[in-house]
């Protein structure tokens, strides 16, 4: 048997992010689902603007929270829809951190909903990052306060009725309504250029937190292929398709002062 | 000199939160303890410490989390409704071993109850009030003084234990205004919070830290596994209940009745031990300084010696199933309870002269 024709030359284009650790918490993930791209994207961010070893993550509780706790950074995970009120005092308290959130959508914005207004009210020097895949996941695919109309969940058997379960919730375009809201934007991973939009996105949010302009907020659609009974190739084809236009992407506020 | 100053018993609550080194405090109004959160709001700003009034209790409670994990001395205060929407978080910060210092100024329940003074909170307080059986000590003061001290104690004992700890006042205890000797007071010096959360470059190791509220989810290095977790606890709450118990006995040699009671009451079974004693009948009380761990073994000792009990309490009856468990149904257990106000309103409270005359039925 000639073995020279399976040696491959083995040369890294791509490694990945240094304060993933090893193996990456990204393992922990389902085949398909985004999260670990927008972990990828903070962490590059994170490596990039030099803020990685002043940073402290507050994660929120969801699958958001799995990759978080094996980051090489400061990670705290919070309860339940808490984690903007818990990182408020600790970036009072150390204003030299960089402390930022990472909620799911229900965490933010169904059991968090209050936590979230008011640190928007109160216009904290926090960013956070919010991931929007339609349901909760981690419980095994439950309505959301983003779940679009008609969409079959394992709580809206018949799909959501805006008449019953009322219509997803737009927290991107809420919190640019905020005085105290510095950054406001919406982007998604599944297709290379929103890929890099997307990590603008995030870089400018955090820019403007090291500026200590505001609030600052970026929603990132996720793709959640168990619980959307869909495959992963799939699930790009319905964001696309689907979450997009009930979503729309872009920046909703950028403000420099 | 040390300074004395008359104050309100709420803001000696900040006086001595002030001598600990308290770095944050986090509220939302509520009476009857609003002196509490505007004398924070008055007075740390201007120190450089942190003020923030947060949206609701469950979100002041929260905030305590996240000063706490940043290695910071951080306190709230509350009263009875919102003293119950914090117990989600109080076992989260239990959990995740987080030193923090509440204080709840008790009013009449349950529900909103009434928003004047009562004991009725001191089941949750002792037992754990959240999820998942945790414990926590409980201080409870009965003058302007001993909460200006008691304060100071806690935050030492949170920190020593790297857990929360609840001082226990009432709504009386908070409005009365003592003169107050104002003073730091020293306590033996404490390990440096290392694990507290201050970005990775900002630790000696250079290596990041990770803290979560759920040992069996998310396993730690120094605890591989949810059952190593618990046994830590385990070890950790048995250190607490056997090292830190602390209660004042007055007048209990001789005694054939013995008074328990903790807070405003205390106050006032020591007032009506004093008339008692004056007419010659021999009454004493053990006046528990931490409501858990509880002074069972004085109580059974006092119980070998023949006394008799009487608890002194503003509510239906909870200090008294913890003295029950102390005399373990060898002798009676009275009680002087919410119903035998002065009169039959919110604003009753327990006379001394009511506790003499039970005093007299008894013995």
């Amino acid at each position: 048997m000639n073995t020279e024709a399976l040696t491959v030359t083995k040369k890294l284009v791509c490694g990945n992010p240094k304060i993933w650790k090893d193996p990456p918490g990204a393992m922990m993930y389902c085949p398909g689902c985004h999260h670990t791209v927008i972990y990828r994207i903070i962490s590059e961010v994170l490596e990039e603007l030099r803020i990685d070893g002043k940073a402290i993550c507050m994660a929120g509780v969801g699958c958001h929270a799995f990759i978080a706790i094996t980051w090489d950074i400061d990670v705290a995970c919070c309860a339940h829809g808490r984690a903007l009120d818990s990182a408020t005092a600790i970036q009072r308290l150390n204003p030299d951190a960089i402390v930022f959130t990472v909620q799911g959508d229900g965490d933010c914005t169904a059991i968090g909903a209050g936590g979230f207004i008011n640190a928007m009210t109160r216009g904290e020097k926090l960013t956070t990052i919010m991931y929007n895949n339609t349901n909760y996941g981690t419980t095994g695919g439950q309505l959301a306060p983003t779940t679009l109309l008609g969409q079959k969940t394992a709580t809206t058997p018949n799909g959501r009725d805006p008449a019953l379960e009322g219509y997803p919730i737009h927290a991107a375009e809420l919190a640019a309504t905020f005085k105290g809201t510095a950054y406001s934007a919406r982007g998604s991973v599944h297709t290379p250029a929103n890929y890099q939009r997307t990590k603008r996105y995030i870089k400018n949010a955090f820019q403007k937190q090291i500026a200590g302009i505001g609030f600052n907020f970026v929603e990132v659609l996720s793709a959640c292929p168990p619980n959307w009974h869909l495959t992963p190739v799939e699930c790009l084809k319905r964001i696309e398709e689907e979450v997009v236009p009930e979503f729309p992407l872009g920046e909703f506020k950028n403000e420099d002062i | 000199m040390p300074e004395k100053i008359f104050i309100q018993g709420n803001e000696a609550v900040g006086w001595g939160a002030l001598n600990s080194g308290c770095q944050g405090y986090f509220g939302y109004p509520i009476t009857p303890q609003n002196e509490v959160i505007q004398w924070f709001a008055n007075e740390f700003p201007k120190r450089g410490r942190v003020f923030v009034q947060s949206q609701s209790e469950v979100a002041s409670i929260n905030m305590i989390y996240g000063g706490a994990l940043g290695g910071f001395r951080v306190m709230t205060s509350t009263s009875s409704p919102g003293w119950g929407l914090m117990q989600e978080t109080i076992s989260h910060c239990a959990a995740a071993e987080l030193p923090c210092v509440i204080v709840l100024v008790q009013r009449g329940g349950p529900g909103a109850g009434s928003v004047r003074h009562a004991q009725m909170d001191y089941m949750s307080a002792t037992r754990g009030g959240g999820q998942g059986g945790y414990k926590n000590i409980v201080l409870a003061p009965a003058s302007g003084q001993e909460i200006h001290d008691l304060m100071q104690l806690a935050f030492h004992l949170a920190d020593k234990y790297r857990n929360p700890l609840i001082v226990l006042m009432d709504g009386i205890l908070g409005q009365i205004s003592e003169s107050v000797e104002v003073k730091a007071i020293q306590f033996e010096p404490l390990e440096e919070k290392d694990w507290a959360l201050r970005g990775r470059n900002n630790h000696a190791d250079g290596k990041s830290r990770q803290i979560h509220s759920a040992p069996g989810v998310f396993p730690a290095p120094s605890y591989p596994d949810y059952i190593s977790w618990l046994r830590h606890a385990e070890k950790k709450f048995h250190e607490m209940e056997k090292t830190e118990l602390r209660y004042e006995t007055y007048e209990t040699e001789e005694a054939d009745l013995i008074l328990v009671a903790y807070g405003y009451t205390a106050r006032v079974s020591k007032e009506a031990i004093n008339m008692a004693r004056a007419e010659g009948v021999k009454v004493g009380m053990i006046r528990p300084i931490t409501l858990w761990p509880f002074p069972y073994k004085i109580i059974n000792e006092k119980v070998k010696q023949g006394c008799k009990f009487l608890v002194v309490e503003d509510s239906l009856g909870l200090l008294i199933e913890d003295v029950k468990i102390g005399v373990e149904g060898r002798t009676e257990v009275n009680l002087v309870g919410i119903l035998d106000r002065h009169i039959p309103t919110d604003g009753g409270v327990i006379m001394p002269g009511r506790v003499l005359k039970e005093i007299k039925r008894l013995l």
